[in-house]
């Protein structure tokens, strides 16, 4: 039996977006456990609660994470508007979905960029940052923001687009999905790709369920579990169908992400066909008192905001339970017994946002 | 493969050489954030909305402050204001080393002459 070594891995990688720290204990070039460590990038953003008017905030807990920023804040603003009983316009919740299934579309052409970086495959990164540029085009020319949207507010958004805004998307939604059938075939087929994710990191349907792991990570391991699903906001009338992928490697977690994308394209098809006339705002009297607790789907799995308010126009307390850190226990699972040059490739497939993870 | 390279030889660079070529802006950009400062009273909502702190408003000295590197350029402050004197613009603010503050005196207001 050969000695035992720890290998620190991160912070700061190469490879790793954000910071993150695994103790690797390894025997000879085999890891047989990581003890994963947070704390880098705390920021109090939910401390920040207490000090600023309850709109005010929607702007800050849209910061809270700048990839899936937009969902933050439909989510915190969905919890307020829960809280006070206020219900927006239809409209209003359509826009909201068609925004968040693009900043879903663009956070998972960033995570599989980078899952080809991780890989060594540098063409297939750029690949995949082109196509998200026409994500973020669309993003900037409709609410004015490339990556931090800024539309939401409670009671509604803060922009409308009109009938030939819409009509150009949806005229721009076939190049996109040829796109995107070229960028799937290659993460499908390539053998560069096979050779790093085919039956490395595997996560069976049990344990994925078990330890709780969420979004993409359990889809890939064959549980259909979608806060989309619950029908909140336009997603009731619009036809949803998860996406899942039952081999639990990290091939499965990456087919699962490309799948999303198609489905992101049909749910805002399906979206702009049924969105109904009228106003996109309601004008939000009086401060909150209540606790509410909103559930919605982020590009990396499902995230909770809840918010307690007492009647004043501060709210007493904001938690965020990000996908991340529910991830994190899988992802100890996933490394256990794997090959150190795999790490980062397993580390990447549960789209790890730490920023978001410690506000 | 060949019908890639010859595409990637005619089609160019798919990127711009900012700085030098303007980045690319939409009619809704958030760019940066200006004021009039002729309509401005001086009320302090702006300060008061401001998520990031990133305002400063001195009623005595009628100066209007704003720290360019805090601000996020969110808009609220847009939203709020009683008297529409504040604007965004589309263009990016070039990138600087130090925080930037703009700090805008307004003039005199006009006293009411006697009759």
């Amino acid at each position: 039996m050969s000695k035992k070594i720890i290998v620190p891995f991160g912070p700061q990688h190469p490879v790793l977006p954000e910071p993150i720290h695994l103790d690797l204990v390894l025997e000879d070039e085999r890891v047989i456990e990581a003890i994963p460590s947070i704390g880098y990038v705390h920021r109090g953003l939910e401390k920040l609660v207490e000090k600023r008017d309850y709109k005010d905030y929607v702007f800050i807990s849209e910061r809270i994470c700048g990839i899936c920023s937009f969902i933050h804040g439909a989510t915190y603003c969905q919890a307020v508007e829960q809280v006070m009983g206020v219900e927006i316009p239809r409209r209003a919740e359509f826009l909201r979905a068609i925004w968040s299934e693009y900043s879903r579309m663009h956070s998972h052409l960033l995570w599989l960029g980078c899952f080809a970086d991780s890989m060594g495959y540098e063409n297939l990164f750029m690949d995949c940052w082109k196509v998200r540029e026409k994500i973020l085009d669309v993003l900037e020319r409709t609410t004015g923001g490339r990556v931090i949207q800024g539309v939401n507010r409670v009671g509604g958004v803060s922009r409308d687009m009109d009938k030939e805004e819409l009509n150009r998307i949806k005229s721009e939604i076939p190049g996109l999905r040829a796109d995107y059938v070229e960028l799937t075939r290659i993460f499908d087929e390539d053998l560069t790709v096979q050779s790093r994710t085919k039956g490395i990191g595997m996560l069976p349907k049990d344990t994925a369920w078990e330890l709780g792991a969420v979004g993409p990570t359990i889809r890939g391991s064959g549980h259909a579990v979608d806060a989309r699903m619950t029908g909140y906001g336009a997603y009731d009338e619009l036809d949803f169908k998860p996406v899942v992928r039952t081999e639990g490697d990290c091939h499965a977690r990456c087919m699962v992400r490309t799948g999303e994308l198609f489905t992101s394209l049909d749910l805002i098809e399906n979206a702009i066909d049924r969105i109904p006339e009228g106003d996109i705002i309601v004008p939000v009297k009086g401060n909150p008192s209540g606790e509410y607790y909103a559930q919605t789907e982020q590009p990396r799995g499902e995230v909770i905001h809840y918010v307690k308010a007492n009647g004043k126009k501060n709210l007493l307390r904001h938690r965020v339970r990000t996908p991340t850190l529910a991830n994190v226990p899988a992802l100890v699972q996933m490394l256990a017994g794997c090959e150190l040059a795999d790490v980062p490739v397993i580390v990447l497939t549960i789209d790890p946002c730490i920023g978001c993870m410690e506000r | 493969m060949a019908l890639n390279v010859l595409k990637n030889l005619i089609k160019g660079p798919a990127t711009i050489r900012y700085p030098y070529q303007p980045a690319k802006v939409t009619p809704v950009t958030r760019g940066h954030l200006v004021i009039n400062i002729e309509n401005c009273i001086f009320c302090g909502l702006c300060r008061m909305h401001c998520p990031a702190d990133a305002i400063e408003v001195n009623k005595q000295e009628r100066t209007w402050q704003l720290n360019q590197f805090q601000c996020i350029i969110c808009g609220n402050c847009v939203s709020y204001c009683p008297k529409d004197c504040l604007s965004i613009k589309q263009t990016y603010l070039p990138p600087s080393a130090s925080a930037t503050y703009v700090t805008i005196t307004g003039p005199e207001p006009e006293t009411k002459e006697n009759p």
